[in-house]
């Protein structure tokens, strides 16, 4: 049981160790991603248009939810032309990042960590070390700038979404004065401390995701079943990062 | 053979390997020349393809030296094995085509990937390999619609698309009609006969090979247990080779794997 | 999918989160609210500060014009610094007052500034001379309470 416990801590130890040198050379062989462009446009084609709908979606239904939900809390102290600065700081602060972070780690990392594991699987990784171009380079860098370059315009997508969904439910629903809902808004939510916090958030979000997408991808079991596993671990281990960066973030960020 | 030693492209001196304790290979001594083509034959997971990793470099032998054109594989770091690989070319046992490329991508792959030849020429010479292997009329179809045999045909057009020096063939034969077997060998022959190159085949069809090859090496329990020009190994009197072209079930080469007797094993599960 | 239509969808993309980090920007943060305007530092001590944060408002005559940049304790003088960051288009003369002031009964506290009548003007890292701290309600009550105490037995 112990010596259990113990093999999976230095395993773990061992995968971190593994994930750090995967990111040093992912960084070091990027250069490929930006000199040929195409390589990394199609990549921000699957993980970032692909993810398109689902975002969208769920960031209108976030917004109407809040919509309600906030009026319902804040009229009852009438106060309700706040609905605005509501809606507009849970989601660029939090809800924006973060969900669309969630979001992104299950429809798009998943998909680059079921890819790239089942290359792996047949060989295509292998096959193209022997023709001397570097999986690294060629597979796995530009699938991360993918996702990396994706995730902010998401979850910035996703806080908008959610902000007219909160205006239609307040505003054209409801009834709150479209004036106060916006001056209010704009009196209360501060640009760099807001936005651009939210923004970089997403930011870290998607290195973090992507990171984890393809590395599990990468550090797989080339069989089906471990193609399987490693695509639960993305989107497990995705979701805990995303929270737990959160939370430290927000620590720096919203202090004052 | 008139090649003289040190001419070597291929050279490999008591190579070991073991993946983790299980030692595969024991001590291989193995040359090919230029312009030589080598067949290696041996029992179903004797270690062949490990051989042919071990040549290409993607793995390290644990004793022992594997020296290509001159360079110690075992030494090299990362751009100088690239530098090497790009002279090498090697059929996958199971293709290895990249799923996401069409036929035509796929063969176009190291051409894009290591040349920067106009778009007409590099047209050119791909559709020249894909006819080379009988599929120019296939070049539009993806992976996924393919047949096995079609497949590796396309994997090997792939593996020669930069007119390599060295070209590395896991089971070519593996999958195709007695019609493709026999265009296919001859293609084999005359490539590396063309280029100028060595040839290195892992085959398991005695009969296509021997007529093709220069020379022959056979493989077991980790070791070289008998080599030969075609005409040497039919004379054979050896017991390993006769089992090996007679395809014969009994001889020194062991159809199981290491295991205890089967009774004992059945027995013991019986008894539980 | 060829590699010109994936061009597209991606611009297109590309485009979309463009406006929408956009549309954060100008319509929901208010781009103009003085975030990335130019402006100069002023300071102000105060004896209490009360419930004061920093990035509260400055405002004078109800008008926003800078944020409270940075809030510091002075131990040798023992008192609060209030750095200011006022926007660079609005001057102020040099005996200017400041307070801290609340937004309504239990709303937020802000500096409020009240404008003096010296010719010359506050520069970056000017001191405001007179200041009028926060008003602490239990204080308040304290001291109307000993004042009431004190009254009683006089007359
Ligand atoms: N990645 C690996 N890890 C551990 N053992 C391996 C690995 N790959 C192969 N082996 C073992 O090494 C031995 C040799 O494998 P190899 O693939 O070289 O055989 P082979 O001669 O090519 O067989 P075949 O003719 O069936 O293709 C096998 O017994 C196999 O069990
Ligand atoms: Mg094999």
């Amino acid at each position: 049981m112990i010596r259990n416990i113990g093999a999976r801590v230095i395993d773990g130890v061992w995968r971190l160790g593994f994930a750090s040198r995967f990111l040093f050379l992912l960084l070091r062989y990027s250069g490929q991603s930006f000199l040929r462009l195409h390589l990394t446009l199609r990549e921000i084609y699957f993980s970032g248009v692909l993810s398109l709908l689902i975002i969208l979606v769920s960031g209108l239904f976030v917004g109407l939810v809040l919509g309600l939900q906030g009026y319902e809390t804040l009229q009852r102290y009438g106060s309700s032309e706040a609905l605005g600065v509501l809606v507009a700081l849970s989601l660029t602060r939090e809800l924006g990042p973060v969900v669309a972070g969630l979001l992104f780690a299950s429809r798009a990392g998943s998909a680059v960590t079921a890819e790239i594991g089942l290359m792996k699987t047949t060989e295509q990784l292998k096959a193209m070390d022997m023709m001397a171009v570097n999986p690294i380079a060629r597979v796995a860098a530009p699938r991360f700038w993918g996702g990396v370059i994706s995730m902010p315009l998401l979850a910035a997508l996703f806080s908008a979404m959610g902000i007219l969904g909160g205006w239609l439910i307040g505003v054209a629903f409801i009834g709150v004065d479209d004036g106060a809902f916006w001056s209010q808004m704009q009196a209360a939510v501060d640009i760099r401390y807001d936005i651009v916090n939210g923004v970089i958030k997403s930011f870290v979000f998607g290195v973090a995701v992507s990171l984890i997408a393809v590395f599990e991808g990468y550090d797989c079991e080339p069989t089906a079943e471990g193609v399987s596993r490693a695509i639960t671990r993305t989107v497990v281990s995705s979701a805990l990062a995303i929270l737990a960066l959160d939370f430290v973030l927000t620590s720096f960020m919203f202090r004052g | 053979m008139a090649h003289r030693e040190e001419k070597a492209l291929v050279d490999l001196r008591q190579v070991h390997f073991a993946y983790g304790k299980r030692e595969i290979l024991s001590g291989i001594d193995l040359t090919v020349h230029r312009g030589q083509l080598v067949a290696i034959m041996g029992g179903s997971g004797c270690g062949k393809t490990t051989l042919l990793r071990l040549i290409g470099g993607q793995l390290k032998a644990s004793a022992g030296s594997v020296t290509v054109d001159g360079q110690d594989m075992g030494q090299l770091g990362t751009e100088a094995l690239y530098a090497l690989r790009r002279r090498m070319g090697m059929l996958f046992q199971f293709g290895a085509l990249f799923t996401d490329m069409s036929v035509f991508e796929n063969v176009a792959f190291p051409l894009r990937e290591h040349t920067d030849l106009p778009e007409s020429m590099l047209r050119d010479l791909v559709l020249m390999k894909l006819q080379a292997v009988g599929l120019l009329g296939g070049h539009a179809l993806m992976p996924s619609e393919l047949s096995g045999g079609m497949a590796r045909r396309v994997a090997l057009a792939r593996a020669i698309a930069l007119d390599p020096m060295l070209i590395m063939y896991d089971e070519p034969f593996a999958g195709l009609d007695p019609i493709s077997l026999g265009v296919v060998g001859q293609l084999i022959r005359r490539l590396n006969d063309a280029l100028g190159a060595a040839s290195i085949m892992v085959t398991h069809d005695v009969v296509e090979s021997l007529s093709i090859v220069d020379y022959v090496y056979f493989v077991s329990d980790g070791r070289i247990v008998a080599k030969g020009t075609p005409d040497e190994i039919r004379e054979s009197k050896d017991e390993f080779v006769h089992q090996f072209v007679h395809a014969e079930p009994d001889g020194p080469v062991p159809f199981h794997m290491k295991a205890a007797p089967i009774g004992e094993l059945l027995m013991g599960e019986g008894g539980q | 999918m060829s590699r010109s239509t994936i061009d597209l969808w991606v611009g297109l993309f590309v485009l979309m989160g463009g406006a929408a980090l956009l549309f954060l920007a100008l319509k929901v943060g208010n781009l103009s609210a003085a975030s990335f305007t130019e402006s100069y530092t002023i300071e102000a001590r105060f004896a209490n500060i009360g419930g004061l944060k920093v990035r509260a408002p400055v405002k004078v005559a109800g008008v926003v014009v800078g944020r409270v940049a940075d809030i510091r304790y002075d131990n040798e003088r023992f008192e609060a610094v209030v750095s200011m960051a006022v926007e660079s288009r609005y001057e102020f003369p040099r005996d200017t007052i400041g307070a801290i002031l609340t937004s309504g009964l239990l709303g937020e506290q802000y500096v409020g500034l009240e404008p003096g009548g010296d010719e010359r003007m506050l520069k970056a890292g000017d001191v405001l001379k007179i200041t009028q701290s926060a008003v602490v309600l239990e204080k308040l009550i304290g001291q109307f309470l000993f004042n009431k105490a004190a009254e009683a037995p006089q007359p």
